[in-house]
């Protein structure tokens, strides 16, 4: 029908209307419940499966919850807690879990930050680079993480190899798993391996909407490209900075895969012959799944909760601080 | 004329030999552990025993797998048809209710909508994974721990999905159109079918893309629930796979290959989605 011909307008009832008053009601309910009825799954969803895991884990802490041995099951109040705070097996987890997250969120998100910048420019093929980096975004963490448990080992290890070629560790090679920095940072590799091509990408979001003239502004100064990066593109996406700073904060802190997978028997859920390597997250499965101790695995859940909510705040202040926000 | 040159933007300034030589570092870098693992599930023990270690792919392919689909108390074969389940499954119904619950937040006016679509932004901050403990229990007592109702359930809609949801149909479709559609007589419901859904296909597939990703990757909750059952996504399979006295590597990466592949097809049919996607998530 073209633009010009006229439409006429219908005058006549729709067929198969439904009588009148019942339509009033039909429209009512349509307008007035049924969005209701739209958001509903969300929220019964998640007060199912999100909230109330969260408050239930709270009264799981206080008591003894053991799968197989029922007998002391009950209330034992802050007994848990006051366990937790003299484990040392937690306390060394924390440690790992901060060692391992440090390793592997700093060089992250800066490495992230220069391949944003790469990106960031009139680049032919600029869709393929970008895919490009995404596949380790894609690929199971469980896989690549067995890839690079394959890639650390001590003998016939292809880490160790590369590092041969640069003649290190020729006559006694690299046991990555037995030392603690050396899982760390095998570890960490993975993690960063996973994460930086997203990261880049979020980065480089926020670099393409920073308006073209604030550059032309800055160029009154002389700014050189380096400077450039760090005096006004930096800053000028710092809201996206503290996003990925605190995503990898809870990420990081949390680290499960990686770890339970660099074991040489990953269903023991050790981290290492000496628990060197074995995060918190690790330690609660351990405890929960293995030793069956439900309540003091949930009494750790609610420690490592409070650790990330402190570490994500503190790290999110400091970002902002050295960002330069207001 | 440096001060001039200096003053583009750096997306306007074109690339030069040494851009493309870093991106192409970045992305051997990126491809290298994927290839390897392709490497190794194609070789011999002592192909990968050798030192130093093989880097070119043997023609053990299909020794590996066959290793690998019959191992016992392993069920690979099994395990990557209920990643497939479990994975569609979630998807299909993330972008269902996500989409619906987008759309009433986006264009529909009721009562505390503001206060409700806020409670599902907090809800984003949220760590769903410290409550793995109470969730196992309120799964024993609903009888479904072992079954990938357990792992399926949970995923159902996300927080993010609706909020993602809700920006993009607020920004594609116009006011106006809803409601004409209304002053035609359509029903909400027909409204999201006829009006709603063909306009937010782009959408749907990044939305669709990030979900089945996540949900085939996903590692500690299936493990949780459904190790040593009969029912393993292939995630939890290939930790089996990797786990006792004696690991032969060449097996576990033939299994962690074949339950990559699924992903590296999907980045390939649909990156340019993804990255679209991952790339709106950060502005918003």
């Amino acid at each position: 029908m073209a633009l010009t011909d006229v439409r006429h307008a219908r005058t006549e009832e729709p067929r198969h209307a439904p009588p009148k008053r019942q339509r009033f009601w039909l429209h009512r309910f349509d307008t007035k419940t049924f969005p209701y009825l739209m958001i509903a799954p969300f929220f019964l969803l998640f007060a199912v499966f999100g909230l109330f895991p969260l408050i239930f884990n709270a009264v799981v802490s206080l008591r003894h919850w053991h799968l197989i041995d029922k007998e002391k099951n009950g209330w034992v109040g802050l007994d848990n807690f006051t366990k937790l705070a003299s484990d040392t097996d937690f306390w060394d987890a924390l440690v790992n879990t901060f060692g391992i997250f440090v390793l592997s969120t700093v060089p992250q998100l800066l490495l992230a930050l220069m391949i944003a910048n790469l990106l960031n420019r009139k680049l032919r093929g600029a869709t393929f680079w970008r895919i490009g980096i995404l596949l380790p975004y894609v690929t199971p963490v469980a896989a690549s993480s067995l890839v690079f448990a394959v890639f650390f080992s001590r003998d016939n290890g292809l880490a160790n190899w590369f590092l041969s070629l640069v003649g290190f560790g020729q006559e006694q090679p690299l046991d990555w798993r037995a030392g603690t920095w050396s899982s760390w940072i095998a570890i960490a590799v993975m993690v960063n391996w996973k994460w930086i091509g997203y990261n880049a990408l979020l980065y480089l979001s926020a670099m393409q909407a920073i308006p073209k003239d604030v550059y032309e502004a800055a160029a009154v100064d002389g700014a050189g490209p380096w400077r450039q990066l760090w005096q006004i593109t930096v800053p000028m996406i710092q809201p996206v900075v503290l996003f990925t700073v605190i995503l990898s904060t809870i990420g990081g802190l949390q680290l499960f895969t990686e770890p339970m997978l660099f074991d040489e028997n990953p269903a023991q859920a050790n981290g290492g012959y000496d628990h060197q390597w074995r995060t918190i997250a690790q330690l609660i499965y351990r405890v929960g799944w293995s030793d069956l101790n439900l309540g003091y695995a949930a009494a750790m859940s609610w420690a490592l909760f409070l650790i990330i909510l402190v570490v994500a705040g503190i790290n999110a202040l400091v970002t902002r601080r050295l960002g330069g926000g207001k | 004329m440096s001060s001039r040159l200096l003053s583009r933007a750096p997306q306007d300034t074109p690339g030069t030999w040494k851009s493309y030589l870093g991106l192409g570092v970045i992305l051997l870098v990126s491809a290298f552990p994927v290839y390897w693992m392709f490497v190794i599930a194609t070789s011999s023990d002592e192909a990968v025993m050798s030192s130093p270690p093989a880097l070119i792919p043997g023609d053990q392919l299909m020794v590996n797998l066959r290793e690998v689909f019959t191992m016992q108390d392993v069920f690979f074969t099994a395990s990557l048809i209920n990643s497939l389940i479990v994975s569609l499954a979630v998807t299909a119904s993330t972008l269902f209710f996500c989409s619906l619950a987008g759309f009433a937040f986006a264009k529909l006016r009721f009562k505390g909508h503001n206060v409700l679509m806020f409670i599902v932004i907090l809800t984003l901050t949220v760590p769903n994974q410290l409550g793995v403990v109470a969730l196992f229990i309120v799964m024993g007592e609903l009888g479904w721990n072992g079954t990938l109702l357990a792992v399926i359930a949970p995923g159902l809609v996300t927080a993010f999905g609706v909020f993602y949801m809700r920006q993009f149909i607020g920004h594609a479709i116009p006011d106006e159109l809803v409601e004409a559609a209304r002053i035609d007589g359509a029903l909400t419901m027909r409204i999201y079918w006829t009006v709603v859904v063909p306009a937010i296909r782009p959408a749907l597939a990044v939305l669709g893309l990030l979900t089945f990703v996540a949900t085939w990757n996903d590692f500690q909750w299936p493990l949780i629930t459904l190790n040593g059952t009969d029912y393993p996504t292939s995630m939890v399979a290939l930790s089996d796979l990797a786990s006792g006295n004696y690991v032969v590597y060449r097996r576990v990466l033939a299994g962690a290959f074949v339950a990559t592949v699924p992903l590296v097809v999907l980045l390939l049919v649909g990156g340019r989605q993804l990255v679209r996607g991952i790339m709106e998530g950060a502005l918003k």
